[in-house]
């Protein structure tokens, strides 16, 4: 097995499927020629050609617009949105008409289409290159909604998202394209759909969250296991439809329970967690279920000192942590 | 003035960028730096860059050696700078630390003190687990924040056995309000998901045996409030005609194929007895009126209804201004309205306008039937099967086409006398197509 970074594994997965399958191609803005502003489609151009590796004008409406409709008539794309905060002008398309088609033809039509897109901030990008927008396709009955942490699962998830029927919105984080690595089989698997993952096993407090945070997280249990604070995590890794077995599980195990995400903390994906485990376990809750998210602010400010109090790190991590498990 | 350190860290050159390389150090340690000025050369990913100091002072240690790669944020140096508000490297302070055995410990019961506000505060979980193992949670030594229980504090006190030996004196396990007999919930909405299906309640077999019900559709509703006040209201004649139809059967088997070929549709007789009932219409305009109690209203558009029946109802669209067609163009007509009822596709400004109603019930096999007038019209004709009979002409037997045609009327406006002129007119003018008539 192969140690390769996060954003080598996205590839990787890509160049597997297109091999694999003839009606799998990448579109996008630069995509093609250049590879992708992160390198993420490199290669893929000189070994499929300009027809399975296509630049498309800087109309994200378009890039939806034309994958969903060669979806609909067979085809396997994968439309990279070149950041995330690029993509609402492809809602519509998204929301109501991909998420929607099966719905409304009666099962005749289907749309397996893979939206990627790359989410969250910490790269001086400011407004339009660091938003996290999960919440406002989360809540999108129709739509799959992914967003790996590892490597392993960025391969893997993303292959399951090409092959599934009905379309896949792939968050990829780009600060992790080169900060997360970790061991990747070079074979064929894929990781399925709406299965969460259990990181670290402990019986102090557990943590639930996805994407990058899970780095601090990870970073933050390891020195709190020093304190002989034992924190157990969970990996959402599929944010729709969310595992809630495995989310259920994970919180019954220590009754304390603390959500993280970057996006921020009014009506995100922690909510929706908190809210089925509300719902479910109520006389098994140790102390109130807690979030630690990005702020409720309009946008990642540009200015580092911003950024970086807008950001979670290990630190606040850490200390929201120490505190569950100090309650 | 005071001395301090002061840490230079990987900065974060470009996006994306985690970690960099040190190429080279400018700068050795017991050098001195000033602001800005390049300390060591820092290779990356993407970019190839001096690093600054960010103060000045004087170089004391180098951390991170030529050609080792570390992340961005990693102090790669330390500076002794002068300035007096520079601090040392905060040392984080120490946390207290969290001592899983600590709750094993006896403590002394401290119920409700001032030091442990939180002490008599139980959540759900350690109050289901008290019940569950009998404990007193009096006796459990809380080691959570403001002296609360913890779940775990309950847990390592079961496992420490120590309830067992309270439970000798203090017999009720029930230290907090919770019924140990009662289940707690663990499914619910999010665990079971199947969607509830409404239980459609089935009339019980016994009395109703052999009986089902189906509901009237709304269209079966309209055909019946329909037919009940046409033949409440409109006191219904009934005859009938028999038409000699062998030369049309001739002359259209001669066009048919032709007609599909130019047209795309089929022609049908009806076009012809279309033809042949408007024509006598204009005779006849009396047939082509509706009773209004002291007058007869007569109408000048000739619209005829055309009754298409489908699997489940029938329907009567209208082929407006049918004097002014010819034929084909009645060919067509039909065709288009019948494609329109098998579709549901029919509007409102289809079904509107009818003065006079012809059904073709010989469509169906039949050779006699007794419609029903469409209110407000005056009358209904029915086009029967066309079969072949012995007919006597001129004292001869001979083999014709014979098909009847049936004619309902409202007797309010019409008689006898009248209505036998104009079918034997609808008669004459079906029996004078001859295979030189034209279509068009």
């Amino acid at each position: 097995m192969a140690v390769m970074d996060y954003i080598d594994a996205i590839r990787l997965a890509m160049k597997e499927e297109m091999e694999r399958d003839e009606d799998v191609f990448v579109l996008g803005e630069d995509v093609g020629v250049k590879g992708g502003v992160f390198t993420t489609t490199k290669g893929l151009h000189e070994q499929f050609g300009e027809y399975r590796a296509l630049d498309t004008p800087l109309a994200e409406s378009a890039i939806a617009g034309v994958a969903i409709g060669a979806a609909m008539y067979g085809m396997k794309p994968i439309a990279e949105m070149q950041y995330s905060d690029f993509m609402f002008p492809a809602t519509n398309q998204i929301i109501s008409e991909a998420a929607k088609i099966r719905y409304r033809s009666n099962n005749d039509w289907s749309c397996p289409v893979v939206i990627r897109a790359p989410i969250g901030g910490g790269i001086f990008g400011g407004l339009y290159h660091s938003q996290c927008p999960e919440s406002v396709f989360f809540g999108t009955p129709g739509l799959k909604i992914v967003a790996p942490y590892r490597p392993y699962d960025a391969k893997g998830l993303l292959k399951a998202a090409v092959r599934d029927e009905d379309p896949v919105l792939y968050f990829e984080n780009k600060k992790a394209y080169r900060l997360i690595n970790g061991e990747v089989p070079e074979d064929d698997y894929i990781v399925e759909i709406g299965k969460a993952n259990v990181l670290r096993e402990g019986d102090d407090i557990t943590v639930i969250g996805y994407s990058m945070p899970l780095r601090f997280v990870e970073q933050a249990a390891e020195e709190l296991q020093q304190e002989g604070i034992s924190a157990h995590i969970l990996d959402l890794r599929t944010l729709q439809p969310l595992d809630k077995e495995a989310i259920l599980e994970a919180v019954r195990k220590t009754g304390k329970v603390l959500i993280i995400h970057e996006d921020n903390k009014t009506g995100g994906v922690g909510a929706e967690v908190s809210a089925i485990i509300a719902e479910e376990l109520l006389y098994e809750l140790d102390a109130p279920i807690m979030r630690l998210c990005g702020p409720d602010v309009p946008a990642m400010p540009i200015n580092p000192p911003g950024e970086k109090f807008f950001l979670l790190n290990k630190d606040k991590v850490k200390e929201a942590m120490r505190n569950l498990a100090l309650y | 003035m005071n001395k301090s350190i002061m840490e230079i860290v990987v900065p974060q050159l470009a996006e994306s960028l985690v970690n960099a390389t040190i190429d080279k150090w400018l700068k050795q340690p017991g050098d001195m730096v000033d602001i800005y000025e390049p300390i060591c050369e820092i290779v990356t990913d993407k970019v190839n860059a001096e690093l600054p100091s960010t103060v000045s002072g004087k170089l004391v240690k180098i951390l991170v050696g030529n050609g080792e790669t570390v992340p961005v944020g990693t102090p790669v140096c330390l500076i002794e700078t002068e300035s007096a508000e520079a601090s040392m490297p905060q040392q984080a302070p120490q946390a207290p630390s969290v001592n899983a055995g600590a709750s094993v410990q006896p403590a002394a019961s401290t119920l409700l003190s001032e030091d442990a506000p939180m002490r008599g505060r139980f959540s759900p979980a350690v109050q289901q687990l008290a019940a569950e193992h009998g404990v007193r949670l009096a006796d459990v030594p809380g080691t959570g924040l403001g002296g609360r229980i913890t779940r775990k504090d309950v847990l390592a006190y079961v496992a420490s056995g120590a309830h067992k030996n309270n439970a000798a004196h203090a017999a009720p396990a029930a230290p907090a309000s919770m019924d140990p007999v009662v289940q707690v919930r663990s499914s619910g909405i999010h665990l079971s998901e199947t969607p509830r299906i409404p239980k459609i309640e089935i009339e019980s077999a016994a009395p109703g045996r052999g009986e089902t019900f189906i509901d009237v559709t709304p269209i079966r509703n309209t055909i019946a409030r329909n037919m009940r006040q046409s033949v409440s209201e409109i006191p219904h004649a009934w005859t009938m005609i028999e038409v000699d139809v062998t030369n049309l059967v001739i002359l259209r088997n001669k066009l048919k194929d032709e007609f599909m070929k130019r047209e795309g549709i089929n022609l049908t007789y009806l076009a012809f007895l279309l033809k042949a009932v408007v024509n006598a219409i204009k005779d006849f305009p009396i047939m082509n009126s509706t009773w209004a109690v002291d007058k007869i209203i007569v109408k000048r558009d000739i619209n005829i209804s055309l009754a298409v029946g489908t699997e489940d109802s029938v329907l009567t669209p209208v082929i407006k201004n049918a004097d002014h067609k010819n034929v084909a163009g009645l060919a067509k007509e039909i065709d288009e309205l019948a494609r329109k009822t098998r579709e549901g596709k029919l509007t409102l400004s289809d079904m509107q306008g009818g003065t006079f109603t012809v059904n073709n019930t010989g469509s169906f096999g039949s050779i006699l039937s007794y419609p029903i007038i469409n209110y407000p019209q005056a009358a209904i004709l029915t086009f029967e099967s066309i079969v072949k009979r012995p007919v006597v002409i001129n004292d001869m037997i001979a083999v014709r086409s014979m098909a009847n045609l049936c004619l309902s009327l409202d007797h309010r406006i019409l008689d006898g006398v009248i209505c036998g002129r104009f079918l034997q007119r609808v008669k004459d003018n079906l029996e004078s197509f001859t295979i030189e008539s034209k279509l068009y």
